[in-house]
């Protein structure tokens, strides 16, 4: 599959982080996000930060893709956020860089206008739970989204990594969550706040 | 060649690196950051003839790790900071009897329950004096994905050459991260084996045993007499309790001692970037000596020399580096996830020939580039600074 969102190279650092809550799948997403990456021969890391809950509380990982060695793991500049909850959004979606990329799940969060960030609300879970059965996919159908409206890793990349890192009963629904996830991107999105 | 480039978590490294040192018995019971190296090697070692088993308690964990050692087989225990407590004092065992054995601690947040899902380096001063009375302890401390890698294998081997219990000291940001690496394969490293003391089970006696000369302990079952025992024992008489000689006393405590310091520059490793020239030298060990690389190259970008000084080996103490550091530049800034733990060691050392600036945070945040960065600045005051920290 073409590399749809990439149309120049690649800026030399690329900053993502995704936010939720605990037991939304924010670190495997990132791991996946990481792993795919890894297939581009860069540097990657990948961070993760929760707390002491096995389910709820804040969660938040966060993926870096450069072109040198990476020294501070932690990401300072984000070009890309992802919120699957009010509260993430709230706390991460203004941090964002000038130019950069909020997407959020439209049923999950009530998004407040950000000056010169992009908004896109699309919903993730609703779909996860309609078209896959399955709300726990919600995460891999942002992937897809992901991946669709940035660019900033491959498509067969992604799926790649899905293959190698998930167990073998699950890899055919989370393929099809992240043609779902690509789908949903490719559509109308959501609101855009002005530039 | 090493192996295809891939994503790997710090943990599973370590897991991967006990593997690869031929480690073939691991005791624990789990506590986050650590649990997943007792995860992957819950599935690794059976994979390999090796045994996994979950204890009821880190007191149970450690006491399995220094039994399976005593029988022969590279061992290791992981944990974070409470169940790491809770090991102290077999650890003391472990170093009194001369127990080779590998005790990885992945730092949070603490006392107590703390902030177990966060980053620190509160424990630096708890590998070096956290068990009981005199006694000398090797201290490792990964700073990358990597070296989660290779410092297991290096900690295995310090282990066996010098007979001792080896702390590998990581945090819940180094466990927890994943980077691109692609790990060496068994044939590029260099693993040490136990194998034998080099004389006949009839000579056999630990008084051959010199710092120069450390004899590999020989397993229980092997055709060597062996006693094991925390007491005081006699080193010229195979090891047998004697309390009641106070120069039988200060000869063993001299030596568990001088085997680890007498070979101290060869232990002790130290990765120095940029110090050429440096004016200002920063000193910074695990996860924050990224931050402090970061702060570094910020520095030079800005035009201003400062070097970093990073220990590998935390214990026992560089002090061959920090003596050269001390000697070289003016101040010496020394950022930690504790409250000084090591910035007291490094102004011991450095005696007053340089300033030393210590730089805290035990607030669960790992220590941003951008703190350093502004203790650069007040050092070079004079400086006109193109960017802000």
């Amino acid at each position: 599959m073409a590399e749809s969102g990439s149309p120049t190279r690649a800026p030399a650092r690329q900053e993502i982080r995704l936010s939720g809550s605990g037991g939304q799948g924010i670190i495997l997403a990132a791991t996946l996000l990481a792993d795919a990456a890894v297939a581009s021969g860069r540097e990657v890391i990948a961070t993760q930060s929760y707390g002491p809950e096995a389910r709820g509380g804040a969660s938040k990982a966060e993926v870096i893709v450069a072109d040198d060695e990476i020294d501070f793991p932690e990401v300072t500049a984000p070009t890309i956020t992802v919120c699957l909850s009010q509260e993430a959004f709230d706390a991460y979606a203004a941090q964002t860089e000038r130019g950069g990329l909020v997407v959020y799940d439209e049923r999950l969060v009530q998004a407040t206008p950000l000056a010169q960030r992009r908004l896109v609300g699309l919903p993730f879970t609703h779909m996860a739970e309609t078209e896959l059965g399955k709300a726990i996919a919600a995460n891999i159908v942002m992937l897809g989204a992901v991946q669709q409206l940035t660019g900033v890793v491959g498509a067969a990349a992604l799926a790649d990594a899905v293959r190698r890192r998930l167990p073998a009963k699950i890899v055919e629904l989370n393929l099809r969550a992240l043609k779902l996830g690509h789908a949903v991107a490719s559509g109308p999105t959501g609101p855009r706040a002005p530039a | 060649m090493p192996q295809p480039r891939r994503l790997v978590e710090g943990n599973e490294a370590v897991a991967e690196g006990a593997i690869a040192a031929g480690a073939r018995f691991f005791a624990g019971y789990p506590i986050t950051p650590s649990t997943e190296i007792a995860e992957v090697l819950s599935r690794r070692l059976p994979q390999v003839g090796g045994h996994f088993v979950q204890m009821e308690d880190e007191i149970a964990s450690i006491g399995a790790v220094i039994g399976a050692s005593l029988a022969g087989a590279k061992a290791l225990t992981a944990t974070s900071g409470p169940g790491f407590s809770l090991m102290q004092e077999s650890i003391g065992y472990a170093s009194m009897a001369q127990v080779p054995c590998v005790i990885v601690d992945v730092m949070r947040g603490g006392p107590s329950t703390g902030l177990p899902t966060e980053p620190s380096q509160g424990d630096v001063m708890q590998a070096r004096w956290g068990t009981h009375g005199e006694h000398s302890i090797i201290a490792l401390v990964p700073s990358s994905v990597a070296e989660c890698f290779s410092l297991t294998v290096e900690a295995f081997n310090l282990s066996e050459a010098y007979r001792t219990p080896v702390i590998l000291l990581s945090d819940a940001t180094i466990g927890h991260m994943r980077e691109a690496v692609a790990l060496p394969t068994r044939d590029e490293l260099r693993v040490a084996e136990r194998g034998e003391p080099d004389v006949e089970p009839d000579d056999y006696d630990d008084v051959m045993s010199t710092v120069d000369n450390i004899m590999p302990r020989p397993a229980l079952g092997s055709r060597y007499a062996v006693h094991v025992t925390g007491l005081v024992y006699d080193r010229s008489r195979g090891g047998v309790p004697s309390t009641g000689t106070p120069s039988v006393a200060e000869g063993l405590g001299l030596y568990l001692r001088e085997k680890i310091y007498h070979h101290r520059d060869a232990i002790a490793r130290v990765e120095e970037l940029e110090m050429e020239d440096a004016e200002v030298a920063i000193f910074a060990y695990g996860s924050v000596a990224r931050s402090a690389r970061a702060a570094m190259k910020w520095a030079r970008r800005q035009g201003v020399k400062v070097g970093l000084v990073r220990p590998i080996t935390l214990w026992p103490f560089p002090m061959a580096a920090v003596d050269h550091m001390a000697e070289q530049v003016r101040t010496i800034i020394v950022p930690e996830m504790n409250l000084k733990q090591m910035s007291w060691e490094v102004q011991a050392a450095v005696g007053g020939r340089a300033k030393v600036v210590d730089h805290g945070r035990i607030d669960g945040k790992l220590i941003r580039p951008e703190e350093i960065q502004n203790l650069i600045r007040r050092e070079f005051y004079y400086h006109h600074f193109e960017e802000t920290a």
